[in-house]
């Protein structure tokens, strides 16, 4: 990865500045679109806690997060956090973006935005009912002891990367901008916690009906926009696969957005504004590995799977008993795991699609199994990994300092109880001032 | 005196204020309110969950009347509420002890 010579290129630069801007937004984004989905007396708990991830992980990104997951020193599970400390010592030849000529800060700053949204993603299983002070030192650790390696084994040029142990031994796993290390990541952290957690008071019974559904479909909106950073930004310059992953965020969200809401129709006789945002999401997310690497019927195809698997998926919760409130694990883990397997189907180069070497075709392209062996391999890793250390970290905090709220607090609301905020004005919370200065 | 109070669906609202109107009465009172009666509720479905809604919005209309208008103020409200089907809500008449003008003082039917 070490490069003798660092020549700048300005356009890769500019779009790799804009492209950290726009990821970045997907994170308040995503506060609107689960703080739709929760009832008012914990809409702003719920927003909190992606901003709470984004102030946290922001700093620790700095400190020793980039430095872990992509430092030079790495072996084939993480690298190690303290080469570049608060980046002393990065240099614009050894950050992973040298080949395109953009700046090792900017490669950072883009990086920071994905790690910072992969925890913000968690927060929607465990709605309601958490600490704010156990979410954030759960935050904290969850960064750096399952999103670094995770980022290091996959991007960083660990276990797998194109050179890593399954590209030797199968073939290069793809996962072009994150559908291992962010969605199956956190959908697999967001299914730990709410087992964790344990289901709201009234989960199944009484009607949790989301407060306001025009805020998720600004939130989607918001997710989409930024979401054209997080894909065809991780092509790390300003070219034609860009352009290809570009296209295939588009084209594949609209169809998931399309088969969400016929599935929709089919089953409950309603094409609802929920289930458009949530299909969107979807397709987003299933495409977000894949983006680079299927051609425009591979991107439509792959959508319109996703957006059926995941509006299906979503019902499983009721079925097994466990409370993610939002969705995390039947919309980022099912539609992240759709996206990682589909790629074995569709990859290719055609039409302007790409893929790194060491990757293979997919089944449907003439590929054989082997593309599709490598996929299931990452998709089974991240899981795994991820779902074991989150139990661990979790048990340790329940253990400690506690995870969940009184029942008092979950009733009356956690907004009040632990933010000392309710959102809204009613009648009966108009009040007195005095001022703490 | 008497009150007269309709429960009613919430799009005949502006029907029932210009038949008030056409029979004389000068104040109204209109509030929302929810509720049901045969009618029943509606379903929602959330992402494939489906919530009952039992409670149904519906508006409140008060009048404040003398005993010799409460049935014509009575009719005008029937006359313009109805649409025939379930849901179009009640009226009735209850007595009413006294009412004092807040801005003046009287008492009774010098309120009104």
């Amino acid at each position: 990865m070490a490069m003798s010579e660092f020549a700048l290129d300005s356009g890769n630069t500019a779009w790799m500045l804009t492209a950290s801007a726009l990821v970045l937004l997907m994170t308040p984004g995503l506060a609107f679109f689960y703080g739709g989905m929760v009832r008012t007396k914990s809409v702003l708990n719920m927003m909190m806690m992606s901003f709470g991830a984004l102030g946290l992980v922001g700093v620790i990104w700095i400190l020793w997060g980039y430095s872990a997951a992509f430092g030079t020193q790495g072996n084939a599970f993480v690298g190690n956090p303290f080469q570049y400390f608060g980046l002393v010592g990065l240099t614009d030849q050894n950050s992973i973006m040298a080949a395109s000529g953009v700046p090792a800060l900017v490669a950072v700053v883009f990086q920071a935005t994905f790690a910072i949204i992969t925890v913000a993603l968690i927060s929607g299983s465990i709605a309601d009912r958490t600490k704010f002070s156990a979410w954030m030192v759960f935050a904290g650790i969850w960064l750096t002891i399952v999103y670094v390696p995770i980022a290091h084994m996959v991007w960083g040029g660990g276990f797998e990367s194109p050179t890593g142990w399954v590209a030797q031994h199968i073939s290069a796993p793809i996962d072009f901008a994150g559908g291992t290390v962010v969605h199956i990541n956190a959908g697999a952290a967001g299914l730990a916690l709410a087992l964790l957690l344990g289901v709201r008071k009234g989960f199944g019974k009484e009607p949790m009906r989301p407060h306001n559904l025009p805020f998720v479909m600004l939130g989607a909106a918001l997710l989409w926009f930024g979401w054209f950073g997080f894909n065809a930004g991780s092509e790390f310059a300003a070219d034609g696969v860009a352009g290809r992953a570009w296209l295939n965020t588009m084209v594949a969200t609209c169809m998931a957005m399309l088969t969400w809401l016929a599935t929709e129709k089919i089953r409950d006789g309603h094409a609802t504004s929920l289930g458009a945002a949530s299909g969107v999401v979807a397709g987003l997310v299933a495409i977000t590995p894949a983006a680079s690497a299927v051609d425009s019927f591979g991107a439509i195809a792959l959508g319109g799977i996703a957006g059926i698997l995941c509006a299906l998926a979503i019902g499983l919760k009721y079925k097994f008993g466990y409370d993610d409130s939002l969705d995390v694990v039947g919309v980022h883990l099912v539609g992240g795991i759709t996206g990682t397997l589909l790629i074995g189907f569709f990859a290719t180069h055609h039409q302007g699609a790409w893929y790194p070497a060491g990757a293979g075709d997919g089944l449907l392209y003439g590929g054989g199994f082997k593309q599709l062996g490598a996929q299931a391999v990452a998709a089974l890793i991240a899981v795994t990994y991820s779902f074991v250390v989150t139990i661990l970290i979790g048990l340790a905090i329940k253990k400690t300092m506690g995870l969940r709220t009184s029942e008092e607090v979950e009733v009356s609301g956690i907004d009040l109880a632990i933010h000392g905020e309710t959102a809204y004005e009613t009648i009966g919370s108009r009040a007195t001032m005095e001022v703490n200065a | 005196m008497k009150l007269v109070t309709g429960i009613i669906q919430p799009h005949r609202l502006d029907e029932v204020k210009a038949a008030l109107e056409a029979a004389g009465v000068h104040g109204i009172t209109v509030s929302e309110a929810s509720g049901y009666g045969r009618q029943r509720g509606h379903t929602e479905v959330y992402r494939g969950a489906e919530y009952t809604v039992d409670l149904v919005p519906k508006v409140r209309v008060e009048v404040l009347v003398t005993a010799e208008e409460a049935p014509r103020v009575t009719d005008a409200i029937i006359g313009a509420a109805q649409t025939g089907k379930i849901g179009d809500g009640k009226v009735w008449t209850v007595a009413v002890e006294d009412v004092v003008r807040v801005r003046t003082g009287e008492h009774g039917p010098e309120a009104l």
